[in-house]
């Protein structure tokens, strides 16, 4: 998995659907689901090519995002 | 097996439950989060006692581990002072929304600039009174649409809005005045390390010491949740320019 | 213990130091002002802090903060000041916090204002109205002792007379008896523990520490100022076994109510004399016991009838009751006027006795 540099944890169940992590990932990695959660919200999904940046967690109003580094 | 560090808990430790009542996309806690984040880099909880006003960030500080204070609308700067005169060791954080700063409590948070209190004062700043629903305050830009400013802020009818960063900026007694925001992760980035100096500058025994951090408030706007960043960029921005208004020489 | 020749604001200044209070804020207001000035002057060398406050409600939150933190704290203004002061001491109240609140009054127009409150909620403040200077020392130590016993604010209704009036006095700080601990007061400590501590008149507390919420914790600041009423009430009567009328009067009017009352013993008239010391709780059922016997009760106050409405409402016999007092300012607007006067007093009652019944 050349360039993976790292994940995160995604608390689907908290998010409140607010888009905003989307345009602030720098590689573009996430996008919001087609299904709810169980509060009616679409959460995000992780796609590969995350760099552990934490650009996501950084503008999430929810806490949703809990970000690991690889190496 | 590839070796893996935690860069950022979901959570941060001073904050006991992440789960609030407040809207999708609103800027507080994103910027709550950053001042809970410098509390605990400095080492400070366990002396820190945040002095909160009325707005929707009262649900950021009902969920605080750190000795909170709920103040009167607009107070918090003269409840402030009380607490930090009688404990000087201790670190003192008012939190405050435009509408209770620049409406309710402009003149508290002049005196304590004057006075020179050694208190660190934090504005989230959306341009509107968010708790109640969404109503003009003396932050509100020209041209920005609240429940009681439809058709937009107008000069004519309105006014215009007071800076009152630009105005601490001018007080002898103020150390230091940063403005952020919290619209991208770049400026959560630089508003952090406005926090870390004014809270550094506190523990340093400078004077007065305030950070202003624009925040989203879509609900408020009447934009879609997704538009919020934008719409400050925009909006906010164009009135309130981002940056260190007031700094003691490096 | 040394005599000293004291001003009424210096002596007053000199007791709440000397019970250990160590913050005070007050934005100048006559005859409030001496008060402010000699706490300025003083309380530094006590080890504690005093701030001429830019506007009285910053004055009294910053007593309220410096509460919050455990300190014994004080402001004051008199009932124009006060009035914009309600907020906060409502939100004392409901916050639990002890606070002591001198309103160096114009007059006795502000009786409402400290027994009914201006604020918000279901609270009350225990207000003592001294008759002189030595009593004003004696309530000030006591004051602080009920606010820190009670967690709520209190007031002293003083007045331009015992601000100004130059007494002979010789105090000595009393021992009140124990008080609990402050566990409840900010220090920061609790930061980062899980269980840091929540001051809110709400009481919802933190996710690991949930308060009350507001409807339990308000029902409870009720029932606290229900005991409170029903213990902390203080009165004095004097000569009312034998009384067929009976004169309520309270501060500094009731010295020159009492001077007449002795001038018509002396001519014959069987007339007592009953003064609450605490406003709030009004003492009622002392009262009710102090003109059980009398056929006349009067009732002389510098306003349009306030203290009134509680005797009105704890007389055995309302048709009883007689108000023969009035608003009186003199011409400055800042103290009592020319109804302050043995001779005015004497001729009400009088009138008010030939009253056929």
């Amino acid at each position: 998995m050349s360039g993976v540099r790292g994940t995160v944890n995604i608390a689907t169940e908290r998010c409140k659907g607010c888009d905003l992590c989307i345009p602030a990932c720098p590689p573009r990695v996430l996008e919001m689901s087609t299904a709810t959660n169980a509060l009616g919200y679409h959460f995000p999904l992780l796609h590969d090519g995350c760099t552990g940046c934490s650009a996501c967690a950084d503008v999430c109003p929810d806490f949703v995002f809990e970000v690991w580094r690889y190496g | 097996m590839t070796e893996m560090r935690l860069i950022a808990p979901s959570s941060p430790a001073l904050l006991q439950s992440p789960d609030h009542e407040l809207c999708p996309g609103c800027g507080h806690p994103v910027a709550w989060r950053q001042v809970l984040e410098v509390v605990e880099e400095l080492g400070i909880a366990d002396r820190t006692i945040i002095v909160v006003g009325h707005g929707c960030y009262t649900q950021m500080m009902i969920r605080s581990d750190l000795d909170s204070l709920q103040c009167l609308h607009g107070r918090g700067p003269a409840v402030a002072t009380g607490v930090k005169r009688m404990l000087p060791d201790a670190i003192v954080i008012t939190l405050s929304g435009d509408g209770d700063m620049v409406s309710e409590g402009l003149a508290e948070v002049l005196h304590a600039a004057g006075r020179a209190e050694r208190i660190t004062s934090l504005l989230f700043n959306n341009g509107v009174f968010g708790d109640t629903g969404g109503h003009m305050t003396a932050s509100t830009v020209v041209g920005q649409r609240t429940k009681t400013s439809l058709s937009g802020r107008d000069p004519e009818q309105h006014g215009y809005p007071i800076d009152v960063s630009r105005l601490l900026a001018n007080v002898e007694g103020t150390a230091y005045v940063g403005r952020g925001a919290v619209n991208t992760a770049g400026l959560v980035a630089r508003t952090k390390r406005m926090v870390k100096r004014a809270l550094q500058l506190q523990m340093e025994g400078a004077g007065f010491t305030f950070v202003e951090v624009l925040t989203m408030c879509p609900t408020g706007w009447f934009v879609p949740t997704a538009a919020g960043p934008e719409y400050l960029e925009e909006a906010m921005m164009a009135t309130y320019g981002i940056g260190e208004l007031k700094a003691p020489e490096a | 213990m040394t005599r000293v020749l004291q001003q009424g604001s210096e002596a007053v200044a000199d007791a709440a130091i000397a019970a250990g209070c160590r913050f005070f804020a007050g934005y100048p207001m006559l005859p409030f002002t001496e008060l402010l000035e000699h706490m300025s002057r003083k309380l530094p060398g006590a080890g504690g802090v005093c701030i001429n406050a830019d506007t009285e409600i910053e004055a009294v939150n910053m007593a309220l903060g410096a509460a919050a933190t455990g300190a014994r704290a004080a402001t004051g203004s008199c009932g124009q000041g006060i009035a914009l002061m309600q907020e906060a001491v409502a939100e004392a109240a409901l916050n639990e916090l002890p606070l002591v609140i001198f309103n160096m009054a114009r007059g006795q127009q502000d009786y409402f204002q400290a027994t009914r409150g201006g604020g918000w909620g279901d609270y009350r403040t225990i207000t003592y109205a001294p008759k002189d200077v030595p009593e004003a020392i004696e309530h000030t130590y006591l004051l602080f002792h009920l606010a820190d016993l009670h967690r709520t604010p209190v007031v002293m209704y003083g007045d331009y007379i015992i601000a100004h009036t130059h007494v002979g006095v010789e105090p000595s700080v009393p021992d009140l008896g124990p008080l609990p601990t402050k566990e409840w007061a900010l220090d920061g400590s609790m930061g980062g523990t899980g269980r840091a501590r929540q001051i809110w008149t709400w009481d919802r507390g933190k996710p690991n520490t949930p308060g009350l919420g507001p409807d339990a914790h308000w029902k409870d600041v009720a029932a606290k100022y229900d005991r409170i009423d029903q213990t902390e009430a203080r009165s004095e009567q004097r000569l009312v076994e034998d009384a067929e009328v009976v004169i309520a009067s309270w501060g500094t009017t009731a010295t020159v109510v009492d001077y007449v009352v002795d001038e018509l013993r002396a001519d014959g008239v069987r007339i007592g004399s009953f003064r609450p010391l605490t406003l709030w709780p009004f003492p009622g059922a002392a009262f009710a016991r102090a003109v059980a016997g009398a056929s006349r009760v009067l009732v002389y106050e510098l306003n349009a009838g306030q203290m009134l409405d509680d005797v009105r409402i704890h007389a055995p016999d309302r048709s009883a009751v007689r108000f023969i007092g009035s608003v009186s300012q003199d011409q400055t607007g800042m103290r009592q006027g020319d109804l302050l006067d043995a001779a005015v007093v004497r001729d009400r009652v009088l009138s008010a006795l030939k009253e056929g019944s």
